[in-house]
């Protein structure tokens, strides 16, 4: 009787729900069925209805921020003064600019190379050794040192900027709840902001080049930063707190030494989340000047050089994961403690190997020409020789066949229909059916958000570009359901199989995917279909992630359960594991959302009629305001996704048990 | 760095030689403009080695095309030069309507651009390159999605290219789709090269696409001043946008206002340069052709055409 008790109330919530749900589609069916005598304003707002945002906005940032209060001058204070000193002082170190420390030639690779190798090995051993050093190796003989130094160069001042930015501001959320609560939304919305939207203001505020590029660099970086900071410190056990306090120590103490300390592994994952977002950046920051490795990539797509732009990501690539892999294993690894009375050079062996080798290659430098630069005619470059390969691949028959197929039945069958039926629907019966998806899976807060946000997007007067935007992302994820589940399950199976597709993940998420625009355009044509397929390989990654991480954390308890009472393969998988991986593939289904909304609006570079193609289109311009509406309209509409997702997996493991 | 350290070598005995001049130029760097096509970035370079070789500091920074003019205007760059009229014509005249750039005179290279086959295509369409033979072709342009209509690419949608105003005019059976990209144009011209699918696609000369895939440009109605803004101009008399891009649009250079009295010697070697169609086109072909990187070619080209560039240096410096 108890149970009974317990669960009625919950049962009837479950019903009043259900029955929202069919007011909220009935009445969305209802309008667009209604819609030949439907009132204008509920199939589209009339354009006298829609406010002049982008002109407040503009008249905001130019008459306030910029005439009145001089905000520009501060800022570009900063960028020419210290910033640019920073910038300076690495690119002369790096790739020999004439700036402070004025030296004549930049830092030979061989030595830069035998540091990373010796930093490598005080971290994870050989391993990390061989992936550090033969990194830099790569780069230097494929003839793109240089521009890796310019990257790295920007990237050594915007990742440490982002770093200290966002422990400070991390350890003023915790302090103080109210800051949190103002910084949480601010947060939300920036992690799902177009990066575009960073781009202008950056170059409006911070001088075009490598300024601008480093600091969109830091403001994208940061935010995950923020977050683990305030997680690590929050979760500081109160003994190690009671024990800080008993000895005494002062404020300023109690945080560097007992707090910090503590949250060191959260404090390090933030890290590791601002190196790769940093590298996410550095090709979309090549679009406002920013030199190095994006720029180039830039320039070898534009003059057609598949070959050589694949060279370019794969260094970005290797980067990425020489980069994550230090910092994780820096993680991992405790600080060393010596006996007292040891000798200086055991303590201190690595320093002093990194001296040793440092110096060594850099006195071979200067005699073997080679260990200094490699010149372009020494490099190993293989670009015009993959060209060939990729151009002959892309022209065998059975290829050319089966893309004209795909490109003929999607495009003409499905994805064009999907996108005219979604804008056929009146703007009020699409927020209703947005408000009834919300409310479906996420209940009544993501609900009333979903309405507010899609009202918001309706008066914004981008109505259909954003439908389209929409349309892209939903059909893109969707379709890598149909790939990224089933890979995850196939792997899933054995231990060995889901290492491999998991490094497969990584590096597929890593690789800069401007690169595989070009030969989806060649077999695609510009087309719906070129659009919604580069997005899904994009999203295919966190959906084979998760559907991995989901079903290998099932219980062993519950599949065992499973065999005893005969369950075929068939029906363990179908009734006990996937369920129970449901709300861990639900976050990978959220995160392939978010990944849809990043990349739908990179294809506006193959050619789209979304937001994206706006958005592009602004930053050759100044009209601050118009890409701030469009990228608030990207941002509101993930959140709303975002919202209901988080909120249906957290109900799920709640009643599964599990969280 | 064998190479830098010969040019500063050379510098350093040339800036001796230009101490002797009137006015001396700010050791500041000069910063240059680089975009994302070749044959920009190697006579951005070119410039830069002369430039260097007077002695000046010289910088090079990638900024977009059309932001740049802010940029010129402001003095956050010093140059730019390559102005083309039909692409970049219009944020030229804003920035210099807002004052802070000027014009510093033309090269002797025209520019084009417009609707644009590669040769293989004339095969299926013989009637080209007269652009009444557009719609007697239309089929062999479809694809999947446009029906019985041909394709035409434009180019991106912040170039301005008109194209669907013009296929309207013109009574063209043509869909108009805009690419996304420079890149996207070449993928799709790519794409078709094998099996020779005949493509239109826009595009403009002096570039390196010429010498991949020799091609033509569709003759429209001759331009005529006015066609984009008087509907009598043109064989349309309803309708604007009915005439050809010109076919002789100019290639500017321009300057920062303060350039003139902080580098004097390098203004004035500015508003001497003049690249031809033909030189333009080596340099681009430096690097999309031969793989150079844009500082060797840019040195590779100093050196092959010494008498051109020589005239337009300082009494001294040479």
């Amino acid at each position: 009787m108890a149970d009974l008790a317990v669960s009625t109330p919950a049962r009837d919530t479950a019903a009043t729900q259900d029955r929202v749900l069919q007011v909220l589609l009935g009445a969305a069916l209802v309008l667009c069925l209604a819609k030949p005598v439907l009132p204008d304003f509920l199939v589209r707002l009339p354009e006298a209805w829609i406010p002049p945002l982008a002109q407040w906005l503009d008249y905001f940032f130019n008459v306030i921020v910029i005439d009145t209060l001089h905000i520009n001058q501060l800022t570009r204070w900063f960028a020419e003064g210290p910033l640019e000193f920073l910038l300076g002082a690495t690119a002369n170190l790096l790739e020999g600019k004439y700036r402070w420390p004025y030296l004549d030639d930049p830092l030979p690779w061989s030595s830069i190379a035998a540091v990373a190798a010796v930093i490598g090995y005080y971290l994870g051993g050989w391993k990390m050794s061989l992936l550090a050093g033969g990194t830099f190796v790569w780069t230097a003989v494929m003839g793109q040192w240089e521009i890796t130094m310019e990257t790295l160069s920007v990237l050594a001042v915007a990742a440490p900027l982002g770093f200290a930015i966002g422990l400070v501001t991390g350890i003023a959320a915790w302090k103080w709840k109210s800051f949190d609560n103002a910084i949480k939304p601010l947060l939300a919305v920036m992690q799902t902001l177009p990066f575009y939207t960073y781009l202008l203001p950056a170059v409006i505020f911070f001088k075009v080049g490598p300024t601008a590029g480093a600091i969109a660099t830091t403001i994208y970086a940061t935010p995950p930063m923020i977050l683990m900071t305030t997680i690590g410190l929050k979760k500081v056990p109160p003994e190690i707190v009671e024990a800080g306090k008993m000895a005494g120590s002062t404020r300023w103490q109690m945080l560097t030494r007992v707090f910090i300390p503590s949250a060191r592994t959260e404090i390090l994952v933030g890290v590791n989340q601002v190196i790769m977002l940093c590298l996410a950046m550095v090709v979309l920051t090549a679009f406002i000047g920013m030199p190095g490795l994006g720029g180039k990539l830039l320039a070898m797509m534009n003059s057609f050089k598949l070959g050589r732009s694949f060279e370019i990501g794969i260094t970005i690539v290797l980067v990425a994961i020489m980069l994550d892999q230090l910092s994780k294993a820096w993680v991992v690894k405790l600080p060393e403690h010596h006996e007292r009375g040891t000798p200086w050079y055991i303590r201190h062996k690595y320093i002093l190997l990194a001296v040793v080798v440092f110096v060594g290659f850099f006195g071979l430098a200067q005699v073997v020409e080679y260990f200094d630069e490699v010149g372009r005619r020494q490099s190993l470059s293989v670009g015009r020789e993959m060209d060939k390969v990729i151009k002959w691949v892309l022209d065998i028959d059975l290829i050319q066949a089966i893309t004209g197929g795909i490109r003929y039945v999607l495009n003409v069958w499905v994805l064009i229909p999907f996108r005219n039926a979604l804008l056929w629907i009146p703007t009020s019966a699409f927020i209703l059916l947005m408000v009834a998806f919300a409310w479906g899976v996420g209940g009544k807060r993501p609900a009333i958000y979903a309405a507010v946000f899609f009202t918001i997007i309706a008066f914004t007067g981008w109505w259909d570009r954003s439908v389209i935007t929409l349309y892209s992302v939903i059909s893109a994820v969707i379709l890598s359901m149909f790939i990224g589940i089933p890979l995850g399950i196939f792997a899933a199976r054995s231990a060995k199989w889901s290492r491999r597709m998991l490094i497969i993940c990584d590096t597929a998420q890593t690789f800069p995917s401007f690169i595989y625009l070009l030969p989806a355009i060649m077999l695609f044509g510009v087309s719906d279909v070129t659009v919604v397929l580069s997005i899904v390989i994009f999203t295919t990654v966190p959906l084979t992630r998760y559907t991995i991480e989901g079903l290998r954390g099932v219980p062993p308890e519950m599949t065992e359960a499973a065999d005893m009472s005969g369950a075929t393969k068939r029906q363990k998988l179908l009734s006990v594991q996937l369920p129970l991986a449901m709300p861990t593939m639900a976050v990978g289904f959220n995160q392939a959302i978010m990944f849809a909304f990043f990349m739908v609006i990179i294809a506006a570079f193959i050619g789209t009629q979304d937001l994206g193609q706006e958005l592009q289109r602004t930053l050759a311009g100044t009209d601050l305001g118009k890409n701030f509406v469009l990228g608030i309209n990207v941002s509101l509409m993930a959140l709303t996704f975002d919202m209901a997702l988080t909120r249906w997996a957290a109900k799920r493991k709640e009643a599964l048990g599990l969280g | 760095m064998k190479l830098t350290k010969i040019v500063s070598v050379a510098a350093l005995g040339l800036a001796t030689a230009t101490a002797s001049m009137a006015q001396e130029d700010s050791s500041e760097p000069i910063v240059i403009p680089i975009h994302n096509w070749s044959s920009q970035i190697v006579m951005s370079h070119v410039v830069g080695q002369m430039y260097e070789m007077m002695g000046n500091n010289v910088e090079f920074v990638t900024t977009d095309s059309q932001a740049v003019y802010e940029s010129v205007r402001l003095g956050d760059v010093a140059l730019e030069l390559e102005v083309w009229e039909g692409a970049f014509g219009a944020s030229f005249r804003t920035a210099l309507e807002k004052g802070g750039l000027h014009d510093a005179g033309d090269h002797d290279a025209v520019t084009r651009e417009d609707w644009w086959y590669p040769m293989w295509t004339k095969d299926a369409c013989p009637g080209l390159p007269d652009w009444k033979a557009l719609n007697d072709c239309a089929d062999i342009f479809a694809t999947a999605e446009t029906g019985d209509k041909g394709l035409f690419l434009d180019g991106p949608v912040d170039w301005l290219k008109h194209g669907k105003e013009r296929a309207e005019a013109l009574d063209l059976n043509y869909v108009v789709k805009n690419a996304g990209s420079a890149a996207a144009l070449w993928a799709h011209i790519g794409a078709a090269e094998s099996d020779k699918t005949p493509v239109l696609v826009f595009n403009w000369t002096p570039n390196f696409a010429e010498a991949v895939w020799p091609g033509e440009f569709v003759e429209f109605p001759e331009w005529e001043d006015g066609c984009d803004t008087d509907p009598a101009k043109g064989p349309n008399p309803d309708a604007l946008y009915d005439c050809g891009n010109p076919a002789d649009g100019y290639l500017k250079k321009a300057a920062w206002d303060g350039m003139k009295d902080k580098w004097p010697n390098a203004y004035e070697v500015l508003t001497k340069i003049s690249f031809t169609n033909a030189q333009i086109a080596e340099m681009a072909k430096l690097v999309d052709i031969d793989e150079y990187e844009p500082e060797e070619a840019a040195q590779i080209w100093l050196e092959e055409n010494e008498d051109v560039w020589k005239a337009w240096m300082p009494e001294g410096a040479t």
